[in-house]
């Protein structure tokens, strides 16, 4: 295979990862079937090893077939899976046409105290269970970011243009899409960071994945012992700077005929572009192997790396209890002559349905915004600190603004690539108890104003809430906690504004499995008569 | 012929043909139930599509209800994400089958629209509407955001004022409710007035401002030129959103009329309440938006 045919392999397998995982998280159609999302993201590198804390099965372990491949090839991950290092390409690609430079970039040194301390803190963090650390660093769930909060947006406002064009002609094709605007809190942090990496690569190409990434620095440990790795003939080069001007890590230095292979994304880029023949991307032989170390790099041999290796994976099983949120108890104010109305607040909030726990979920959700994109009724959105700072970002049932859990739906657990959200078969998913339902009588409309409502009794799937006699003809909810699955339909449809909801949902800490809500057959008698009037 | 004779046979066939259209011309006459006016019709025993067409006939065809052109809205209840052997959902045979006769009469269109509980794409394709509609040539339109609600004025409405109303409701010619039978946990049950709760945008509002009025003043803005009450499966308890088929027995009815109060008067018969103890039928009653004493109204009862 000639160079060109490699870097253009590498270039198109990049922009199909790319191109599926961007979708994914755009997907406002719900086009791609879950199972596709899930083989698309299997070989993303920090959600897999998560997941395979959880469950160690073949459809975990992509994060050891991207160490292997890495072992092979050097980093490709990095160049043609990491949706992030694929955007910053982009970012590059567009600097590289602008600039009218004779030389694009050039060698740099590594920063290698921050690059290591990074990696050092990210896997420390990570032990002690303090997953913020990871999600803010992780390449995979902040690219995920980019897409949920600053692109799906433009994604539904185009969308909803061009619908409303077409229902002005009574065309339907397209429909308008419902969304809940994230804190401006959380916009703002990814639109800072989109901007920070998309300078970075401009000025830097790959810096972040050089400097920042844990991932690209843990790889770069594996990929400095590749099989296959670039090398330059120091006989052949005339040292015309091609390679090294194109390559995007600024690890070439052609003053030593050496390359950086921990920064090193693999991407081929430099090899066409030589003349020479002195440039080769082959198996590398041990006598040619022998290099000193280059300046500032400090020497990790490999029982370091495969130690950093076995921390971060043990990491994940050594979850540490966190995340306590905070508790929230307010006095209610005055309001007529009724008793003041309760406020009513859970003091955690709600985790999706496959959770498990809350301390689980806190600990393995690295805050991607998957299901968020991906969740039909929007229920599922982004926290800011009600688990506390370690929660930043990771989804909550946003039962009283967003919405609530459809009860036939499964999609968050079958979509999260980290397993934070485990996937439920259905019959489970429908017993599987996130919160209980409180009713708070004090609040409620047919108390207060002595009119019928309902709405809770309405929407809830399970009967767990039901209507009862109460005074004067009036009936007025009771809730059975026992079949209650904290689903949220009662507290979404309750026409009672937040904070001051009739009906909420506290959460439980600990999910559990509901009772299964009973099938009596209707008692109801066929009319005797046809027409009983 | 004498001149006499012919004189008296032209004047009579002059008045016949000349006055004969004032009193609703031949019809009423071959249509069987003659003279009087049917004000309802009730039918048991047969699948939905068949009572639809036999109430119709009933109540002087699908013309006289769909001009040529005339542009048609048939608002179903489709407000859950739930399969049609769990009837909360009006039969989607039924939907489809009105839409494929209104067509059939010229109309122009055939739309229909929920503005559901449930998430509403999920709810127009598992209630198997969305499929019915489409194959009988009607559209399915959304009602899933606030843009498709225009605010009207409810001048006579008590607790409702006024109502952000789906478009559809305001600009279709013709509109057709077809509700389903079901047991409600607040109002007792669901009917054709409950039905019209799906053509507004905020439901909230219903609930903390009397939700009995509300449903009755909402009447008030459009009422339906024809209300058919799907009873074919009928809900009978865990209404209206129903948990299994445990809760569905298979009925077989339909009642239809162009008073939805008489409509949902009879079907509260039906399910075995008296309509006196659903309070927006009272309410709508003596609001005089329809008749709720069924034995004042001249009904049609067709046993297949």
């Amino acid at each position: 295979m000639s160079y060109f045919t490699l870097k253009k392999t590498r270039v198109v397998l990049a922009l199909l990862f790319f191109s599926f995982t961007f979708f994914s998280f755009i997907d406002i159609y719900e086009l791609l079937p879950e199972r596709i999302t899930s083989s698309i993201l299997f070989l993303q590198f920090v959600p897999s090893i998560l997941k395979f804390a959880q469950a160690v099965s073949l459809a975990t372990i992509g994060f050891i077939v991207v160490i292997l491949l890495t072992v092979v090839f050097g980093r490709i991950y990095c160049s043609a899976i990491c949706p992030l290092g694929i955007l910053q390409d982009v970012f590059t690609y567009i600097a590289r046409k602008r600039s009218k430079k004779k030389v694009f970039l050039k060698f740099k040194k590594a920063y290698p105290l921050v690059r290591y301390s990074l990696l050092v803190l990210a896997v420390v963090s990570f032990l002690a269970g303090i997953s913020l650390v990871v999600n803010l660093l992780d390449p995979y769930s902040n690219a995920g970011r980019i897409f949920t909060y600053t692109v799906k947006p433009l994604v539904v406002w185009a969308n909803n243009g061009v619908a409303g064009l077409l229902q002005g002609q009574r065309i339907y094709t397209l429909h308008l899409i419902e969304t809940v605007r994230a804190p401006w809190a959380i916009i703002l942090y990814v639109f800072l960071f989109f901007v920070f990496i998309a300078y970075l690569s401009y000025k830097r190409g790959r810096l972040f994945c050089n400097l920042i990434c844990p991932v690209g620095t843990l790889l770069g440990l594996i990929s400095k012992k590749a099989l296959f790795k670039v090398r330059i003939s120091s006989d052949k080069c005339t040292k015309c700077n091609k390679c090294s001007s194109v390559c995007k890590s600024e690890c070439i230095d052609l003053k030593s005929y050496q390359i950086d292979y921990s920064r090193c994304v693999a991407c081929y880029d430099c090899l066409p572009v030589c003349n020479d023949d002195a440039i080769k991307y082959a198996v590398s032989k041990s006598d040619t192997n022998k290099m000193k170390p280059l300046q500032g790099e400090k020497k990790l041999d490999r029982r370091g790396a495969i130690a950093t290796l076995l921390a971060i994976t043990a990491s994940s099983t050594i979850l540490a209890q966190h995340g306590d949120g905070h508790g929230i108890s307010q006095e209610g104010g005055e309001l007529g002559s009724l008793p003041p109305l309760k406020l009513s607040l859970r003091e955690h909030p709600v985790t999706p349905p496959g959770s498990k726990n809350l301390a689980r979920f806190n600990s393995l959700c690295t805050a991607c915004g998957l299901c968020i994109s991906a969740c039909p009724t929007n229920v599922l959105q982004p926290s800011i600190t009600e688990y506390g700072l370690i929660g930043f970002m990771q989804p909550q049932m946003d039962y009283a603004n967003a919405g609530f859990c459809n009860f036939d739906c499964t999609r968050c657990g079958d979509i999260c690539p980290t397993g934070a959200i485990m996937p439920l078969p259905m019959e489970e998913k429908q017993l599987t108890q996130l919160g209980k339902a409180v009713f708070v009588k004090g609040n409620c409309v047919v108390y207060r104003d002595g009119t019928d409502c309902g709405a809770c009794s309405e929407h809830c799937p399970t009967k767990a809430v039901t209507m009862v006699p109460y005074r004067d003809g009036l009936v007025i909810p009771e809730v059975n906690q026992d079949l209650c699955i904290g689903c949220g339909a009662c507290e979404h449809p309750c026409p009672v504004d937040y904070p001051h909801k009739a009906i909420y949902v506290d959460s439980n800490t600990e999910h559990v499995m509901a009772q299964k809500p009973l099938e009596v057959e209707s008692e109801h008698n066929a009319l005797e008569e046809d027409f009983p009037f | 012929m004498q001149r006499r004779d012919f004189l008296r046979t032209g004047v009579g066939l002059g008045l016949l043909t000349g006055i004969g259209p004032f009193f609703g011309g031949l019809d009423p006459l071959t249509a069987g139930n003659a003279v009087t006016k049917t004000d309802l019709v009730a039918v048991r025993g047969g699948e939905p599509e068949v009572m639809f067409d036999k109430a119709m006939e009933a109540l002087g065809g699908m013309g006289k209800f769909v001009a040529k052109g005339q542009s048609v809205l048939v608002k179903p209840n489709i407000g859950w994400d739930a399969g049609p052997e769990r009837a909360a959902n009006t039969n989607p045979g039924l939907v489809g089958h009105i839409v494929k006769r209104c067509l059939e009469a010229g109309a122009s269109e055939v739309n229909v629209f929920d503005n559901t509980c449930n998430k509403w794409d999920r709810c127009y394709s598992n209630s198997e509407i969305e499929k019915n509609v489409k194959e009988a040539g009607g559209k399915m339109v959304p009602g899933n955001t606030e843009s498709y609600y225009k605010e009207v004025n409810i001048g006579k409405g008590k607790s409702l004022k006024s109502a952000k109303v789906h478009e559809l409701v305001q600009r279709s010619d013709v509109f057709i409710n077809v509700p389903v039978l079901k047991h409600h946990a607040s109002t007792k049950l669901s009917l054709g007035m409950k039905n019209l709760m799906g053509i507004v945008w905020d439901r909230k509002f219903f609930h903390s401002n009397d939700l009995h009025q509300c449903i009755a003043d909402i009447t008030l803005h459009r009422k339906p030129d024809l209300t058919i009450i799907d009873g074919y499966n009928m809900m009978t308890k865990n209404g209206p959103r129903g948990v299994s088929t445990a809760d569905v027995v298979n009925l077989k009815a339909l009642i239809a009329s162009t008073d939805i109060v008489a409509t949902d008067a009879a079907a509260a018969k039906m399910f075995g309440i008296e309509p006196e103890e659903v309070g927006y039928i009272n309410i709508a009653h003596d609001m005089g938006i329809g008749n709720k004493n069924l034995s004042e109204l001249n009904i049609h009862r067709i046993k297949i």
